[in-house]
């Protein structure tokens, strides 16, 4: 393997009902940072049936180029015709890096991809870097650069390690959805399109699609939750608990409450937090008006990041916070709503 | 001499802590609260196995030895000691004597679906007049034809209403020992539904409460004659004979609730901060600790000793009344230190360590008091 | 049926963790379980058994101590046991270890391969596609349910936002979800009678058509470049403002963390 050949930061640019999904759009943003080290420009890899038209799109989120592959075959993703599409187009164009979203489509079609064209993959990366590896020169071995350093969380966040592929290309990566951010979109951009069709038979790794559900969103559970705003006591009543519940959706997130809400009937109890409730670990967990018992830190200290708002500046939550805000929460949650539900509208 | 358990019996541990964990844990508080038998736990451990685990295969059951039975008991009261003692008075008391004493039939009419689990057992010889003093009975079966005629009553009795099969021990006549006329006790198999069989006032308990504790009444119960367990006039051999193995399972119980407080404590002492500081910082946290670990350990090595016992000796009085008097002292002392050292939290329902204090005490007097140990100990040395 | 379950042993996340001065993984000095998904992917097996009849086979990878996740699978009803275990195969990657589990599966006789979606430890959720690659069959990742119609597999795919039936000829691997059921226990008796069994250990020499540049750290292509433990978690910054300033200082960290 010669890995001189390999140029250019490629994406896979996924898409399901022949709508790009936002992950294409987050990559294409991280490739352009990374093209830009590496002087090299973004090339976004567009499969399925009937696509070709979604290109400019993906010109307007940053990439320079696109290669198209189109055929029936490709209508719904399947494991493999997307995977012949796309290690088609490893073999063909010979990018030095791919990413690929860390779906359920990326880390099926990632991992098959990989072994195919006989590269390492690094799993839900959230930082992506370029770097020299190894990180520090070490006597005896070559200190090779412009390396892609992939550093992800493992066992289940207890641990971030950095990886490298040193020696084989491209360097592949599935990243994790949200992490990286879209660029504001190039009205009007173009990108040079390429079609290309490397041929499609099916065989016995063709399977066969007989139905599809799409699901009907139901109450999520707290423990699946990805933003969790919590309120205790010091929410005041159950009627109070509105101001939350309109932060939360704001947000995308979900109420949950400590043991005090519960005991007091205002909210059931598969919404409670705590040893005595449910252990969460959410990106973000809103403690509100919640001062911080120790079994209620017991189940949701491990949340990513913790934001406290509470009027008693000893509470314990701001042991735990990240983010603490000493005030009232009358006064700070309906305003923090009115400003996010502002950022929002304005990033759209 | 080897201190370490084999690899089959970590697994084992490993097993029933999980299910200790994940299926008896969250029902520990509830089941304390509502005073309501956990039928739901234990259909999940007949499907298991686990209501026969020292029950041969050939007999519906796990085929593992005592100590794999008192790991069993031990880890369940780790997290509720309500489900430990249902699994100790189901094995301990109704399916060993029918194994120990049972004929051919009667193992295969009672044993077989009580190791399956699809019966549960319990045991009555303890009456309102006879405690610690078993002779003291006073329900009698009298023969009449081919069936045996039971009338009295049975009081504390584990298991009480919600079990399908009763090993009941009723005076048969009276006998003459060294000159002095005794009674004559003898063990029968009672079944639930059994006309004349009936059970009274629900047990109020200070732990324990989801064990279902009742009187049992007996009032011209007739059962078949074919129903009498092992010899008649051996029921007093076969009822203390009985109580050897039910105190590994009570033991056993204790030295989980022990285990278990002190495991809640030490995760509470690392984390509740006084004086800015976490209160396992403290000295004096520190060396409660230690005293308590220390006999904590001293009594899981008395209670295994005595089930390897078991499995290896005919007799096993003394090492069974050695585990069970020190067990259950180690329990009552290790969880009122645990309560201590939870400070008020401890004296709340919410924290587990008050349950496990009022479950701890019952292991203190039943299946033979700590003074009935005492004795039993004192007799052996003094013999 | 013939139904192979790829299972791991894992750390459990819950006591620590701990590395080598190298950066890999110090396995030997931490608690360990079998995977959870690979544990969801047994069950599923083993209900296949209960339901068609078959003949289930756990493979690992892993030091000789993971022996122990075989045991707990035929104690809650595998029938048979291989340790693929060799000094020459540590430090592996995916790419490494898939090549691994592959040419000692490329031993035996399978109509299907069950694996766990992800493993808890590196949490890639990539050996069980790349096992399907080496072995030229079909992948369906994330089953939510499996069924069997004669020589084909009829499996629920999970995605985001819906779910795809697939239908698959059979030899196909399928990785499992660990919501896809609720693995049974093992029994008392089973256990027991688990140590009692044979198992088969393979070493390098064992495994069919690989080659040695694709084994062990050397045949890995990532490489560690750093780990470290995740620093727990202290009392961060703690800010009194007035109502306004709060709310900008709440927007502006939601905005840093990319959260918004």
């Amino acid at each position: 393997m010669n890995l001189e050949e390999y140029k250019g930061v490629y994406v896979f640019a996924q898409q399901v009902d022949n709508e790009i999904s936002s992950i294409a759009f987050e990559l294409l943003g991280k490739a352009k940072d990374l093209a830009k080290d590496l002087n090299t420009d973004v090339t976004a890899v567009l499969i399925g049936s009937g696509v070709k038209g979604l290109a400019d799109q993906l010109a307007e989120y940053g990439a320079d180029k696109v290669i198209v592959v189109d055929d029936p075959e490709l209508k719904d993703y399947r494991t493999e015709p997307y995977a012949h599409a796309l290690a088609s187009v490893i073999n063909k164009y010979k990018p030095e890096i791919m990413l690929v979203g860390a779906t359920a489509i990326g880390r099926d079609l990632g991992p098959r991809v990989s072994a195919r064209v006989a590269t390492g993959l690094t799993a839900d990366c959230t930082v992506l870097e370029i770097g020299d590896f190894p990180l520090q020169a070490v006597p005896g071995q070559e200190q090779l650069h412009n390396q892609l350093l992939m550093t992800r969380p493992a066992f289940g966040g207890n641990t971030i390690a950095t990886i490298a592929c040193p020696y084989n290309r491209p360097q592949m990566a599935t990243v994790r959805a949200g992490v990286m951010q879209k660029i504001t979109p190039i009205k009007g951009a173009k990108a040079n399109v390429e079609e290309f069709n490397p041929g499609f038979t099916p065989d016995n790794k063709y399977v066969e699609i007989l139905d599809i559900v799409k699901a009907v969103t139901n109450t999520v559970d707290i423990m699946d939750a990805k933003i969790l705003v919590s309120g205790g006591r010091g929410v005041g009543s159950p009627e109070n608990f509105k101001i939350l519940e309109d932060l939360a959706e704001v947000l995308g997130g979900t109420v949950s409450c400590s043991r005090a809400v519960v005991d007091s009937g205002w909210k059931p109890k598969d919404l409670q937090v705590g040893q005595t409730g449910k252990t969460v670990r959410p990106n973000v967990y809103f403690a509100i008006g919640i001062s911080g018992a120790i079994q209620h830190v017991a189940g949701m200290e491990e949340s990513d990041i913790i934001i406290a708002i509470n009027k008693d500046a000893d509470a314990p939550i701001f042991d735990v916070a990240d983010y603490g805000v000493v005030g009232d929460l009358n006064k700070i949650v309906p305003k923090l709503t009115e400003a996010l539900k502002a950022e929002i509208a304005a990033a759209k | 001499m080897d201190f370490m358990l084999s690899k089959e019996h970590e697994m084992a541990r490993a097993l029933f802590k999980e299910f200790a964990e994940k299926e008896v844990k969250p029902l520990a508080q509830e089941v304390d609260e509502t005073e309501v038998f956990p039928r739901g736990t234990v259909e999940k451990m007949a499907k298991l196995g686990f209501l026969g685990i020292p029950v041969p295969k050939e007999y519906g059951g796990q085929g593992c030895d005592p100590l794999t039975y008192a790991m069993c008991v031990e880890e369940l009261s780790k997290v509720c000691g309500t489900t430990g003692v249902i699994v100790s008075a189901h094995t301990s008391l109704c399916c060993d004597p029918i194994m120990t004493f049972g004929t051919e039939e009667q193992k295969q009419k009672y044993l077989v679906p009580l190791a399956k689990g699809e019966k549960l057992g319990a045991f009555g010889l303890t009456e309102p007049g006879a405690g610690t003093d078993a002779q003291g009975q006073q329900t009698k079966a009298v023969l009449d034809g081919d069936e045996w005629v039971l009338n009295g009553s049975k009081c504390f009795i584990t298991n009480g209403k919600e079990a399908d099969v009763y090993v009941i021990f009723a005076i048969t006549g009276t006998v003459e020992k060294r000159g002095r006329m005794q009674k004559e006790i003898s063990a029968f198999i009672v079944e639930k539904g059994t006309p004349g069989f009936t059970f009274g006032t629900k047990e109020k308990k200070m732990g324990i409460r989801g064990s279902s504790t009742y009187e049992l009444i007996f009032t011209d119960c007739r059962i078949p004659k074919d129903n009498m367990l092992g010899q008649q006039g051996k029921g007093f051999n076969i009822a203390m004979h009985t109580l050897d193995g039910g105190r590994i399972g009570i033991a056993s119980q204790a030295l989980g609730l022990a285990e278990g407080a002190l495991e809640n404590t030490i995760a509470y002492v690392k984390e509740r901060k006084q004086f800015g500081r976490a209160i396992g910082a403290f000295q004096n946290t520190q060396f409660q600790l230690a005293d308590m670990a220390t006999k904590v350990e001293a009594a899981q090595l008395l209670v295994y000793k005595a089930a390897m016992a078991k499995a290896t000796q005919k007799v096993y009085s003394v090492e069974a009344a050695k585990a069970k008097l020190y067990a259950a002292e180690v329990a009552m002392e290790v969880t009122t230190k645990a309560v201590q050292l939870h400070g008020g939290y401890g004296y709340i329902r919410e924290y587990d360590v008050e349950r496990m204090m009022r479950d701890a005490k019952i292991t203190e007097i039943y299946e033979g008091t700590s003074e009935v140990q005492r004795m039993v100990i004192s007799g052996a040395l003094l013999k | 049926m013939k139904i192979v379950v790829c299972v791991k042993q894992v750390p459990d996340t819950a006591g620590g963790v701990k590395f080598n001065p190298d950066g890999t993984l110090d396995r030997g000095a931490m608690l360990t379980i079998m995977n959870p998904d690979d544990k969801a992917g047994l069950e599923a097996a083993l209900r296949l058994k209960d339901q068609y009849g078959a003949e289930v086979t756990v493979v690992t990878m892993g030091l000789p101590k993971a022996e122990e996740v075989l045991r707990e699978a035929m104690a809650m009803g595998a029938d048979k046991g291989v340790l693929v275990t060799d000094r020459v195969l540590g430090g592996a990657d995916t790419w490494a270890t898939s090549t691994t589990l592959a040419g000692a599966i490329r031993n035996l006789e399978y109509d299907l391969i069950i694996t766990g979606r992800q493993a808890i430890d590196g949490d890639t959720a990539q050996v069980g596609p790349q096992i399907s690659e080496h072995l030229n069959i079909p992948v369906i990742s994330y089953a939510q349910d499996i069924k069997i119609e004669g020589d084909s597999v009829v499996v629920e795919r999970q995605y985001e936002d819906r779910y795809h039936v697939v239908k698959a000829k059979m030899p196909c691997l399928i990785t499992a979800l660990s919501e896809l059921n609720e693995p049974r226990y093992m029994t008392p008796g089973g256990i027991f009678d688990a140590y009692k069994q044979e198992i088969t250990v393979w070493g390098r020499a064992d495994l069919k058509d690989v080659d040695d540049s694709n084994l062990g750290l050397k045949g890995s292509p990532t490489k560690i470049a750093k780990a470290s433990d995740k620093v727990r978690k202290g009392a961060g910054e703690k800010v009194s403002l007035d109502p306004d300033e709060s709310v900008s200082y709440i927007v502006d960290k939601l905005k840093v963390k990319h959260v918004i």
